[in-house]
């Protein structure tokens, strides 16, 4: 059902396929079986559109979604709605983040709905960090909801049509839902568990945070897998593009959540090209993820390292031969396909 | 107390049972000094109630009062107060990522839960809680249906 018929550009809407919840290109892609590749754009500081645009098009060709990040870092950027906005205009598959941080349940709701009828068909609930990190320190931390209570809200307003309030909307907003999961620190044996909660809580497909260490992955994909969790929700692990070995230590001493092996840094140390070395690393290690049963596809944070996104998908292999959709492809074939 | 906060997720088990066994009992005396008192004893009884759980748990008098449900550890103690926790970013030693002197909460909770004979309970999803509870009585609420 095509709800927004009027509104003609590269972002329509397309049918929502049964057993689908969105009009996006995302969840087509999951369903349909693909080893899916998503990647995260930093939002400019800037109030030009054209940033935005610059820095998806370095994504073309090899991934199927692209998640603005929320005030990452709780750090001021443009805005993860306007990002989407943007980038559904020109027929990307955006995924909105939204963090619990700034907003409470007012905004939220409101934004929910505004991103839906903007054209964006795919959101990510965060908890988001303490506004303690970031550059407005002496900011008001909001977190009126978490991550969890936030993917209830937003699984309420989808399936029941109505606010918490309990006040009906006119039109639910069709959004694939999904979460984040970490299952590389303490309490590792419970994140498994966590990762229950959010399904039950209407998460669809997960992004986690980045594995460097397959070794724990394997333990808690296989929990998952046992638990039955990854019938009803698709894993996308993520992986990340380091810069050099001393990068790689300050990410993990200043880095909440990121968890790096000494194994790995000390093959950057060794490599006589760190950066090209680190591309390889990356690249075999979504090689082994993709060989993991339960995991339906990687998502790549590469920050300062966007341009090597492409290189790095290519290098592993892991699309095998299948282009994701590209704004470019448009003129030239059927836009109904994937 | 920070150092009496970890006992009592460290002891979650034994502050079940006694939860269990006295809970009854507090009901029924409170249902009662609801009938006679209506609500005139409220803050006395809210100021109990402070007392006690800001010794054990560092209770932050949230209104909504779920310690049963997270292994004895009090989630508003979280600096970004997650009441499904933890977030991803805990440390490698399981510390909290905004407070490194402090254990997670959530940490905490879910080895609490471990112990708990109702630990499972810590797998259910807790809402959002109600804003305007804050610094009301859990016990009244309870007490009253409310």
């Amino acid at each position: 059902m095509n709800k927004n018929k009027n509104i003609a550009n590269l972002g329509d809407p397309l049918p929502v396929l049964p057993g689908h919840v969105s009009q996006g290109r995302f969840e087509r892609v999951l369903r349909a079986g693909h080893f899916a590749v998503t990647t995260e754009i930093a939002p400019p500081d800037s109030s030009d559109p054209n940033e935005v645009l610059i820095r998806a098009q370095l994504f073309d060709g090899y991934v199927d979604a692209i998640n603005a990040t929320d005030g990452s870092g709780a750090n001021c950027h443009m805005s993860s709605l306007a990002v989407c906005a943007i980038l559904t205009r020109f027929g990307y598959s955006p995924i909105i983040q939204m963090s619990c941080r700034d907003r409470n349940r007012i905004a939220i709701q409101g934004d929910v709905l505004g991103a839906a009828a903007l054209g964006v068909c795919n959101v990510l609930s965060l908890t988001g960090d303490d506004v303690s990190v970031g550059d407005h320190p002496s900011a008001k931390p909001v977190f009126d909801l978490d991550s969890v209570s936030l993917l209830n809200t937003i699984k309420i307003m989808r399936d029941e049509s109505r606010f918490l309030s309990g006040r009906p909307l006119d039109c639910s907003p069709n959004l694939f839902l999904g979460s984040t999961i970490n299952p590389f620190v303490p309490p590792v044996q419970n994140r498994v568990d966590q990762l229950a909660k959010k399904i039950k809580a209407g998460a669809q497909y997960i992004q986690s945070q980045y594995c460097f260490d397959l070794d724990l992955l394997k333990s808690f994909m296989k929990r998952a897998v046992d638990e039955g969790l990854t019938k009803n929700c698709f894993m996308l692990i993520g992986v990340g593009i380091l810069a050099s070995a001393r990068s790689a230590r300050w990410l993990r001493d200043n880095v909440p959540g990121v968890h790096i092996p000494d194994a790995v840094i000390n093959r950057l140390e060794g490599a006589k090209d760190q950066k090209a070395e680190a591309r390889n690393i990356c690249a075999e290690i979504m090689q082994k993820i993709k060989e993991i049963e339960g995991v339906s596809g990687i998502h790549i944070m590469a920050y300062k390292q966007e341009k090597h996104v492409a290189d790095v998908v290519k290098q592993s292999g892991v699309l095998e031969g299948r282009k994701p959709w590209t704004p470019q492809r448009i003129e030239n074939e059927v836009k109904e396909k994937i | 107390m920070y150092q009496v906060r970890l006992w009592s997720a460290r002891h979650s088990c034994a502050l079940e049972r006694i939860y269990n066994i006295i809970n009854p009992a507090v009901l029924v005396f409170l249902r009662a000094t609801t009938k006679i008192f209506g609500r005139r004893l409220d803050k006395p009884i809210t100021l109990v109630e402070r007392t006690v759980k800001q010794f054990f748990f560092d209770c932050q008098m949230c209104g909504d009062c779920v310690l049963s449900k997270t292994g004895m550890s009090c989630p508003m103690n979280c600096p970004k107060t997650i009441r499904n926790g933890p977030c991803g970013g805990v440390r490698a030693d399981g510390m909290c990522e905004v407070e490194p002197q402090m254990r997670c909460v959530w940490v905490e909770a879910w080895d609490g839960a471990k112990r708990m004979k109702s630990g499972d309970n810590i797998k259910q999803t807790l809402l959002m809680f109600d804003h305007r509870n804050k610094g009301k009585s859990s016990w009244l609420k309870v007490a009253r249906d409310e």
